[in-house]
């Protein structure tokens, strides 16, 4: 299967990724490459085989829902690039 | 002192023939000396590490050392670390400064390890020859015309060089086997969950590891000792208790039976590593190993199955990278709509590799996609599992090679994404299974090392370190220095 540039920058939509002007050919050529690669694993009989989505087929641990983190805000923040009265600011959301 | 290795220095220092501060120092003039031709630190923390030789010396003087306290070491630069940058090779956590310490950072220091710095990666650990960093390819000990491997690179080029005596890795597709083998050192992905992957930034969640690139083997064992054990704030770490590994390496060993893949000696593999490795495996059946052929009959379908569930997982995982809480964002920030500022943000912020990984994960799990590609590879992944599961009824440990080749040279691959990619054709299994494998010099072609790789049951560190512990005390493969650096 081919993944034409179309479909690469409808791909990027969904990823939130700017693919330029120059480099989406590249990427085009490249991922249908890889698509190729993995399309192999359509030829393997795997019916009635279970996915296996844990290397030790464990479950994930829970723990008591208590609070065991306190406010650090400012520390984190420290972070950011761009803060104001402790919020991030990002472009208007809402008009 | 740099020749010497962990186990040596330790004993070293508890004997005060040498001090962690002595130690320390000549490690830092070996890095300002050395590291301008290898590029293998991406940072170097020498006041910090100067402070904690000094409190492993006073630590020591008190009579409550560890095996590791005072020892140099280095962190691969996807370990979180307090008040220090983590890039993570890329230019997205260029200006990270990271709140806080990854629990192997932070049960290293509390053993007493001195922190020199932290390693250059592969960008997000997605690579096999250090070459999609951000801060530029990693040159190889051995010949500074080829690569290190990746995306440990950093950490296996420093180690080789002598310029840490050991450094910590993470291996999810073979990040610490692979370069160990092409840096000619001794690197140790343990058993999925066995260390914690707190403060690790995250690239596969069901692949990834931390791991060890050292000396020898013996190394490996005195730093998983203090790294591994369950952690409450991972929840897939594994709750069983941590052996005592450096007190089992030494121990006589008895009936050991060593399966070869036969499939892991077919076409693609370099005829210089196929003799090395058979060289290898001589050595073992005199030091009284059983060999086995065995067959891994899907594992040629490891590549394709992880180059769906590595990227899906990804493209998960780097969703977090937005630019708004920390990270790259683009100069003209706030202008536009909000989808158009991540794009930005995002666009810039990673390299070409990263990208094509996000964009990989995003079209198998995309509507319509899933089932075909997401869902048949989790199917395929416990077909490879359950292939190791059978062979490990016959044998204790596989062996065979660690890469189909040699280092290659800088630039030889990078247009080839699948070249590249099948790099990992013989570590990938061990990831898809979680199973510990580890890989050990065992040779040289045209002057470039060569590494074997032994793959153990779940929690079978204890024994695969033994085996490799017992090669490694018959050869001298793993004390050669690259000429440059000795």
């Amino acid at each position: 299967m081919t993944l034409d540039v179309e479909h690469i920058q409808k791909l990027a939509d969904l990823a939130r990724l700017e693919i330029s002007a120059g480099e989406v050919r590249d990427v085009s050529a490249k991922l249908t490459a890889i698509v190729g690669l993995v399309d192999q694993l359509a030829a393997v009989a795997t019916a009635g085989i279970a996915p296996m989505a844990h290397p030790l087929n464990q479950t994930q641990r829970l723990r008591a829902d208590v609070v065991t983190e306190g406010d650090e805000h400012e520390r984190y923040q420290s972070n950011a690039p761009l803060v104001e009265r402790g919020l991030y600011l990002v472009p208007k959301v809402i008009e | 002192m740099h020749e010497k290795t962990l186990a040596q220095l330790s004993a070293a220092l508890r004997k005060r023939s040498v001090s962690s501060l002595e130690l320390t120092r000549h490690f830092l003039d070996r890095i300002a000396r050395f590291d301008a031709a290898l590029n293998s630190f991406i940072t170097v923390t020498a006041e910090r590490a100067l402070a904690q030789a000094a409190a492993a010396d006073r630590r020591i003087a008190a009579g409550d050392a560890t095996a590791l306290t005072g020892i140099p070491l280095a962190h691969k630069d996807i370990f979180c670390t307090a008040q220090v940058k983590t890039s993570c090779g890329s230019r997205m956590l260029d200006n990270f400064i990271s709140p806080y310490d990854a629990t192997v950072v932070e049960r290293l220091a509390a053993a007493g390890a001195v922190m020199l710095g932290k390693t250059n990666m592969d960008e997000f650990a997605m690579g096999s020859s250090n070459e999609t960093s951000y801060y530029g390819v990693v040159h190889n000990p051995w010949n500074h015309e080829c690569v290190p491997g990746g995306s440990s690179g950093g950490s296996a080029a420093a180690v080789a060089a002598r310029l840490c005596s050991a450094a910590t890795g993470t291996d999810t597709g073979g990040s610490v086997r692979q370069p160990a083998a092409l840096s000619g050192i001794t690197g140790l992905k343990p058993t999925y969950g066995r260390v914690s992957r707190y403060g690790m930034i995250a690239f596969a969640s069901s692949l990834d590891q931390a791991g060890t690139l050292t000396r020898t083997a013996e190394d490996a064992a005195l730093l998983l000792e203090a790294m591994a054990g369950l952690d409450a704030r991972d929840s897939t770490s594994l709750d069983a208790a941590v052996p005592e590994y450096s007190q089992h390496v030494g121990t006589r060993w008895e009936n050991v039976t060593i399966g070869v893949p036969d499939n892991f000696f077919d076409k693609g593999l370099d005829d210089g590593i196929a003799t090395a490795i058979h060289a290898a495996l001589g050595e073992y059946e005199k030091l009284g190993a059983t060999l086995q052929r065995i067959r891994l009959d899907n594992v040629h379908l490891s590549v394709p199955a992880y180059y769906v569930v590595a990227p899906a997982e990804a493209s998960s995982n780097l969703s977090r990278f937005d630019g708004v809480r920390f990270g790259y964002r683009a100069d003209d920030a706030l202008r536009g709509d909000l989808d158009s500022f991540y794009k930005r943000n995002r666009g810039a912020g990673f390299g070409a590799e990263v990208k094509r990984r996000i964009l990989t994960g995003t079209y198998v799990l995309s509507a319509g996609y899933f089932d075909a590609y997401y869902l048949q590879a989790q199917k395929v992944r416990r077909l490879i599992s359950d292939d190791f599961a059978r062979a490990f009824a016959d044998v204790d440990v596989i062996a065979g090679p660690t890469t189909p080749t040699p280092a290659f040279r800088i630039g030889q691959k990078t247009g080839d994404p699948i070249a590249m990619y099948l790099n990992d054709i013989y570590t990938i299994g061990a990831n898809l299974a979680g199973l510990p494998a580890l890989s050990i010099p065992c040779g040289f072609v045209d002057g470039l090392p060569v590494g074997l790789q032994l793959t153990g049951s779940h929690l079978s560190e204890p024994q695969l370190l033994k085996i490799a512990h017992h090669f490694q005390r018959a050869t001298d493969w793993h004390s050669r220095m690259p000429p440059a650096y000795a």
